[in-house]
């Protein structure tokens, strides 16, 4: 697989935010076959990591990374240990580090929200 | 009394005050007196998995400061999710020398950390250091015949490193409930995700989880659901209250927190903070008829 140097930048950005090496997915799919919310992702999970090992830029659009609850149950299925929704917060980082909100407080109606649904929202999805 | 440190973090004292208080209530009735940090701050919620950013460590550790501060080396939470960051950020700085530098660097005020504290989950002194059958003596009114589903969610098993259990088929809450007299379902969703904090901005794929939870422990037969996490709660009980607006032959389901049921079998009814629930426990928890009567 040939990289060109963009694709590997967005590469390197992945695994140094994340501290995962991305090729240690062999791409079993057992990661997807149990997130709890493929119903609602544009993306698997294997295939958010594939599109990170071939430096797809594209992966940074998708919705996955955002619906994603960091639950953890891919990292526990997966056969290789590797820590799949540290890869979906590298990706939501680089979003977030330019100065990009997902979540913009002043258009939510947080009346009813407690402060532990508030608090790690925002630590997921802003900036 | 045996003292030892606590941890509440936010909720508990909001949200979720009838987790703490009936922790505290059936606590004393366990001969421990839960000793809360004289000064402690938010953990952060959600343990960051972003490895170039240290800030978001800062937190978590600076409570572990303060308990080894006051001569504790065990730190004890009630709340699942502060008792995961606070592991996990535990767990970080002892097996790296040089964040943990980094780190202790940054925090000039506190004297430095060298991981001398051991986080652990209060249902971990139930079942590690009391025993199930310390609990079961303490037991007035057992729970005979109530079905209670135990909801695991994500915090207390994953990830393995910390886990306090068996991801897979973890078993701590239905010994709890055993030796409260109760009966635990199986249910297939028991550490299935409720969707976590996407509860703010994505209220519709919660509430989908909240059916398929809550629906599949009804169907299980369960009268109630326990949990130990207070967004798991919010998730599972207010937004199921919201779910019956729009999906009106949903079966309720009542969901407590696990001290909140130690309380009902211990005799302990008063300090429930029942009041604060969008479904109503009573009735999955027969209190109309055997506690309460008896009292
Ligand atoms: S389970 Fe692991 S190895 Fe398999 S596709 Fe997912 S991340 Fe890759
Ligand atoms: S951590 Fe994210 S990707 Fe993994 S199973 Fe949970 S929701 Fe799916």
């Amino acid at each position: 697989m040939n990289l060109n140097e963009s694709d590997k930048q967005l590469l390197g950005k992945v695994e140094e935010l994340s501290g995962e090496n991305a090729f240690s997915c062999y791409q079993c799919g057992k990661c997807s076959a149990g997130c709890p919310f493929t119903e609602e992702m544009d993306l698997l999970p294997n295939q958010v990591i594939r599109k990170v090992q071939m430096g797809d830029a594209s992966v940074l659009e998708a919705e996955t990374p955002w619906i994603c609850a960091s639950c953890l149950s891919c990292e526990v299925d997966c056969p290789k240990g590797n820590d799949v929704p540290a890869i979906m917060e590298a990706i939501r980082e680089i979003s977030l580090r330019e100065n990009f909100d997902e979540v913009n407080l002043n258009e939510l109606d947080a009346s009813d929200l407690p402060e532990i649904a508030l608090v790690s929202n925002l630590r997921k999805k802003t900036g | 009394m045996r003292e030892i440190a606590y941890y509440p973090g936010c909720s508990l004292k909001d949200t979720a005050k009838g987790f703490e208080d009936s922790a505290i209530s059936v606590s004393k009735d366990l001969g421990i007196e839960l000793k809360e940090l004289p000064r402690w701050n938010c953990c952060g919620t959600v343990y960051s998995l972003t490895d170039d950013n240290l800030m978001k460590q800062v937190g978590p550790i600076r409570n572990l400061v303060r308990a080894r501060d006051q001569g504790y080396d065990s730190l004890y939470t009630l709340c699942s999710m502060c008792d995961n960051t606070l592991k996990r950020s535990n767990r970080l700085v002892k097996k790296d020398e040089d964040k943990l530098s980094k780190i202790n660097n940054f925090m000039d005020q506190e004297e430095d950390y060298e991981g001398e504290i051991e986080v652990k989950h209060y249902l971990e002194l139930l079942r590690d250091e009391l025993g199930w059958q310390e609990i079961k003596a303490k037991v007035k009114e057992p729970l005979e015949g109530i079905k209670v589903a135990p909801y695991y969610g994500c915090m207390l098993t994953r990830p393995k490193e910390i886990g306090l259990d068996d991801p897979h088929k973890p078993s701590i809450l239905d010994e709890l409930i055993t030796s409260l007299g109760g009966i635990p379902v199986d249910f297939p969703y028991e550490s299935e995700c409720c969707g976590s904090y996407n509860t703010v901005d994505k209220k519709e794929v919660v509430l989908g989880k909240t059916q398929t939870i809550t629906g599949g422990a009804n169907k299980a037969g369960a009268d109630l659901i326990i949990t130990a996490c207070p967004l798991c709660h919010f998730n599972l009980d207010s937004r199921q209250a919201e779910l019956l607006e729009v999906a009106p032959s949903h079966h309720p389901v009542p969901v407590i927190y696990f001290t909140q049921l130690m309380a009902v079998a211990f005799g302990d009814i008063d300090v429930s903070g029942f009041e604060k629930h969008a479904i109503d426990p009573e009735p999955g928890l027969n209190l109309d008829n055997t506690v309460v009567s008896k009292r």
